[in-house]
C-alpha cells in the first residue's frame, strides 16, 4: 500500500499545505489541536474537496484537481473511524457492523467469516444485539472500528479514536489497535496529539505544524523532535520479566535495563518506552542511595540550548540508543557538560506513562 | 345519518387520503432539497411552497381554476395529453387539498431532516453508500417521525379544506361535495342544524382517530427501530 498526498486547502485564514507519502503499517499524523490534522484526513476520506492537489492510494488517483478528478467518498473504499464513533442510532450493533457490507459485495468473499473474525479481534461478540446508545464510549469505538473494517477498506483513517475516552478505556482499546496494525493488514492513517499513543502505535510519523508537514520518517527518529515542550525519546525494548511483588516490569533495551510500572504484555513481547526529556536527571557519578530505580550510563552527544537560553536539551548516547534530557543552563555549567562527557541518566520508574 | 351525508364523509376520506399519499413523495423530495442543498432559486421555491399558507384559500382556489381548469394552460394540456381532468371532479378536490396541505407537510419533514446529524450521513458515505442509499438507510429512518407528523397534518388539513376546494371544483353532491362543503350547505338551508351537528361530530371523530393512529404508528416505528 502507498498513500501519496500533495494538497493545498484554504479554510478562512487557515492554510493547509501537506505533502507526504505513507509507508505500510500505521502512519501517525501528529500535531497540536488546530494544526489541520482532521481537515487533512477529511480530505483523504473525501469529506472535503481540497482547493488544489492530488491524492493517490496504491497508484489509483482519488483526487487530482488539475485533471478534474474527484472520486466521491462512497467509491474510495477508505474506512473512517471518527472521534465521535458516529454509530447509526436506529440500527443494532450487528446492523451497524454489517452496514458497509451491502456496498462492498464485489470484494466480500466469505463475509460471514469476516464478521466472526472482526468480532473476535475487537472482543464485541456480547454486544451484537445491543443498541449503540446503551454502549460505553470504549465499546462504541470498538464497534466503529469493526464497522469500518467490514466495509473492506484499502486504507483506514482513524481520527483521534481515543480522544473522548478516559485513561482506563484507552488502555482497553490500544491493544486492539495494535492487533489491527499487526494482523488485519490494513494500512492505517492515525491522527493523534498524544505522544504516548504515537510512540506505542506508529511505524511512521508525519508531524503537522500550522497546516504544514514539518517532518516525516520512522517513529524513533521523528518523535524526539515532536514538540519542544513535551519532547522525549523512544527506546525499543523487550519485557524480560515481571516483578509481581512490587508491581513492576523489567525491560531490556540496548541502553540498559529499565524498571517500569507493571505491564500487561507477557515476557518476551516487544514494547516501546517513551521517556520525557524533563523526567531525566543527569549525574556525573553513579548515584547511590536514591529512590529512582533506573540509571543508564551514556555519553553526552549534543547540547542544544532552548530558545531563551535558560534550559538545554542534552542528547545522550547510551550504548547506541539516543536519550534526551532537559536540564537548566545552570546545571550544564555546574557539571561542565560538553559533548563526550560520560554521565549517568536517572529516571524515576513512576514517571513512565502507563501505555 | 342520511345517504347524502355518508357520501360526503366517504368522499372526504378519499380526497384527503389521495391528497396526502400523492403529495408525500414530492413533499419528502422538496423538504430534502430545502434542508440539505444550496441552489439558485432556493428562496423562491421556499416561498412558493409556503404561499398557500398565507394566501386566502379562495385566491389559491381561483389560481387553480384558471391554471388547472378545462381552459387553463395546465388543465388543457393534461386533458389532451393524458386525459386527466381536474375541474369539477373529486380529483380536483384532492389537488386543492394537496396544495393547501403541502406547506404543512414540507415544513414538518424539513425540520426533521434538518435534525438528522449530517455527520452520520458522512459516515454512511465513507462506508460505501451513495447519496440515494444514504438517504434511504440513514436520513429517512431517522426523520420518519417527522414524515408521519407531516402526513397527519396534511391529512387533517385536507379533511377540513373548504375555501380553495369550493372555488376550484364547486360543491357538487357525490363528486366534489366534501364534509365541510356539506356542513356549509346545511347551514344555508332551514332545518339543516341537525345534519350540520351530526357531520361536525363525525369530523371531530375522524380528526381524533387520525391523531391516535399517527401516535400508534410513531410508537411502532420507535419499537421497530429498537429491535432492528
Amino acid at each position: 500500500m502507498s498513500l501519496e498526498v500533495d494538497i493545498d486547502h484554504k479554510r478562512g485564514s487557515f492554510q493547509l499545505a501537506a505533502r507526504f507519502s505513507a509507508a505500510p503499517g500505521l502512519t501517525a499524523l501528529f500535531g497540536r489541536s488546530g494544526s489541520g490534522k482532521t481537515s487533512l484526513v477529511d480530505i483523504v476520506g473525501g469529506l472535503i474537496k481540497p482547493d488544489r492537489g492530488r491524492i493517490a492510494v496504491d497508484g489509483q488517483v482519488l483526487v487530482d484537481i488539475a485533471e478534474g478528478v474527484f472520486v466521491p467518498r462512497h467509491r474510495r473504499r477508505i474506512g473512517y473511524v471518527f472521534q465521535d464513533s458516529r454509530l447509526f442510532p436506529h440500527l443494532s450493533v450487528r446492523s451497524n457492523l454489517l452496514y458497509g457490507r451491502w456496498f462492498a459485495r464485489e470484494t466480500a468473499g466469505g463475509a460471514a467469516a469476516d464478521l466472526a473474525s472482526v468480532v473476535e479481534l475487537l472482543g464485541i461478540g456480547h454486544l451484537l444485539e445491543r443498541r449503540p446508545d446503551s454502549l460505553s464510549g470504549g465499546e462504541k469505538q470498538r464497534v466503529a472500528i469493526g464497522r469500518a473494517l467490514l466495509a473492506h477498506p484499502r486504507l483506514l483513517l482513524m481520527d483521534e479514536p481515543l480522544a473522548s475516552l478516559d485513561e482506563a478505556r484507552r488502555a482497553e482499546i490500544l491493544p486492539y489497535i495494535e492487533r489491527l496494525r499487526d494482523e488485519a493488514g490494513v494500512p492505517i492513517l492515525y491522527v493523534s496529539h498524544s505522544v504516548a499513543e504515537v510512540a506505542r502505535l506508529a511505524t511512521t510519523v508525519v508531524i503537522l505544524t500550522d497546516g504544514k508537514v514539518t517532518a516525516v520518517g520512522p517513529v524513533l527518529d521523528i518523535l524526539p523532535l515532536a514538540d519542544g515542550n513535551d519532547g522525549g525519546s523512544v527506546l525499543d525494548a523487550r519485557v524480560s520479566r515481571h516483578d509481581d511483588a512490587f508491581q513492576l516490569s523489567v525491560l531490556t533495551s540496548t541502553a540498559g535495563e529499565l524498571q517500569v510500572p507493571r505491564l500487561s504484555a507477557p515476557p518476551g513481547s516487544a514494547v516501546r518506552a517513551y521517556i520525557r526529556s524533563r523526567d531525566v536527571m543527569l549525574s556525573l557519578r553513579p548515584p547511590q542511595d536514591i529512590s529512582a530505580l533506573n540509571v543508564l550510563a551514556g555519553k553526552v552527544a549534543e547540547i542544544t540550548p532552548t530558545a531563551n537560553g535558560a534550559q538545554a536539551d542534552v542528547r545522550l548516547d547510551c550504548n547506541g540508543d539516543a536519550l534526551m534530557a532537559r536540564v537548566t543552563a545552570k546545571s550544564v555549567q555546574r557539571l561542565g557538560l560538553a559533548p563526550g562527557v560520560p554521565v549517568y541518566a536517572v529516571i524515576k520508574s513512576v514517571s513512565f506513562e502507563r501505555s | 345519518m342520511t345517504p347524502e351525508e355518508w357520501t360526503a364523509v366517504r368522499l372526504s376520506l378519499l380526497v384527503a387520503t389521495t391528497a396526502t399519499l400523492a403529495s408525500l413523495p414530492f413533499g419528502v423530495a422538496i423538504a430534502w432539497l430545502l434542508a440539505r442543498k444550496d441552489f439558485w432559486g432556493k428562496g423562491l421555491l421556499d416561498t412558493l411552497v409556503h404561499l398557500p399558507l398565507i394566501l386566502p384559500p379562495v385566491v389559491t382556489g381561483y389560481l387553480l381554476l384558471i391554471s388547472f381548469g378545462k381552459r387553463g394552460p395546465i388543465g388543457a394540456f393534461l386533458d389532451q395529453a393524458f386525459g386527466i381532468v381536474f375541474s369539477f371532479r373529486w380529483t380536483g378536490a384532492a389537488l386543492a387539498c394537496a396544495v393547501m396541505g403541502f406547506p404543512l407537510l414540507v415544513r414538518a419533514i424539513r425540520l426533521s431532516i434538518e435534525a438528522v446529524d449530517v455527520r452520520l450521513e458522512a459516515a454512511a458515505g465513507t462506508l460505501g453508500a451513495n447519496p440515494l442509499w444514504v438517504f434511504a438507510t440513514v436520513t429517512l429512518p431517522l426523520c420518519l417521525p417527522g414524515v408521519i407528523a407531516g402526513a397527519i397534518l396534511c391529512f387533517a388539513k385536507s379533511m377540513g379544506e373548504f375555501g380553495a376546494t369550493i372555488t376550484f371544483v364547486s360543491n357538487i353532491p357525490g363528486e366534489t361535495q366534501t364534509l365541510p362543503s356539506l356542513i356549509y350547505t346545511f347551514t344555508q338551508i332551514p332545518g339543516g342544524d341537525a345534519g350540520a351537528m351530526r357531520l361536525t361530530l363525525v369530523s371531530i371523530a375522524i380528526s381524533m382517530l387520525a391523531l391516535l393512529g399517527s401516535e400508534l404508528l410513531a410508537r411502532r416505528i420507535g419499537v421497530r427501530q429498537m429491535a432492528a
